[in-house]
């Protein structure tokens, strides 16, 4: 089942509704590496409250759409991992390691605010 | 094994059907939803493998006994190429298919007993437990 990609001004949030083949997770992949250009999207929400496992090609696939949101000069924020995920998630050894985390959507878009005004500041200073 | 059933793995859909199967299982015998959630994670992993490395297999699960104790146990069986160094490949970071090489040590992390019978050639046979608390 595909992953609806919702656009939020200037950031993109995909909702994971149930457990996704690998297919479904490399299409989700695909669409928001293109859509994060298509939309010129500042940032990219994806959460997955809705995941009762995270195995190692889940956690790698996160893991990449972040590396690749950010080569397309976009920030990622992966949001709801449940408290028995992140459990089986440090027992396998999947630490997510560089990729931002969030406990909810709501805390995710104020990571991506923050990260948008940072920048923003970055340029004012440099500009003066 | 009791009650036991076989998941053929052929697809990635497989892999989820096979893991809601075993979560299912798991709570029906009691364990904790965290545990049920270590053992779909588990099953996860040995079905990917299946997949990955053999291309079909199946794996069984169902209830097992040993005195008062309970606990489920799963049997991911292929008869892919097998795997020449189960040592090495028992050890975390260790992948010849390009992944995060966390797939067999993680099963053994995520479960209580572990039993790995490979066979160049011939295949590979993963058991494993858990037991509940």
């Amino acid at each position: 089942m595909p992953v609806p990609i919702l656009k939020q001004g200037p950031y993109l949030i995909a909702s994971v509704q149930s457990a996704l083949t690998d297919a479904d997770l490399l299409d989700l992949r695909n669409a928001l590496v293109e859509r994060v250009g298509k939309f010129r999207s500042r940032g990219v929400i994806v959460d997955v409250t809705a995941l009762d496992v995270m195995d190692s090609f889940a956690s790698r696939t996160l893991r990449d759409i972040a590396h690749m949101i950010k080569l397309r000069g976009a920030g990622t924020v992966i949001v709801g991992i449940q408290p028995e995920v992140a459990f089986a998630m440090v027992q396998l050894g999947l630490t997510l390691e560089g990729v931002p985390t969030a406990l909810d959507l709501e805390e995710g878009l104020t990571f991506l605010d923050e990260g948008a005004r940072g920048a923003r500041q970055e340029k004012d200073s440099s500009g003066k | 094994m009791e009650n036991e059933t076989c998941v053929p793995i052929r697809t990635d859909y497989d892999i989820l059907l096979a893991r809601e199967k075993g979560r299912g299982l798991a709570l029906d015998l009691g364990l904790s939803s965290t545990e049920s959630i270590l053992v779909a994670t588990a099953i996860s992993e040995l079905a990917r493998n299946i997949l990955r490395y053999a291309r079909a297999g199946e794996i069984r699960m169902g209830l097992v006994h040993n005195g008062d104790r309970q606990g489920i146990a799963l049997e991911a069986r292929d008869q892919g190429p097998g795997i020449p160094d189960v040592e090495r490949a028992l050890q975390a970071g260790y992948s010849t298919s390009g992944g995060l090489g966390l797939g067999l040590p993680g099963v053994r992390r995520l479960m209580d007993e572990f039993e790995i019978d490979s066979r160049v050639g011939r295949g590979t046979v993963v058991k494993v437990k858990k037991w509940r608390r």
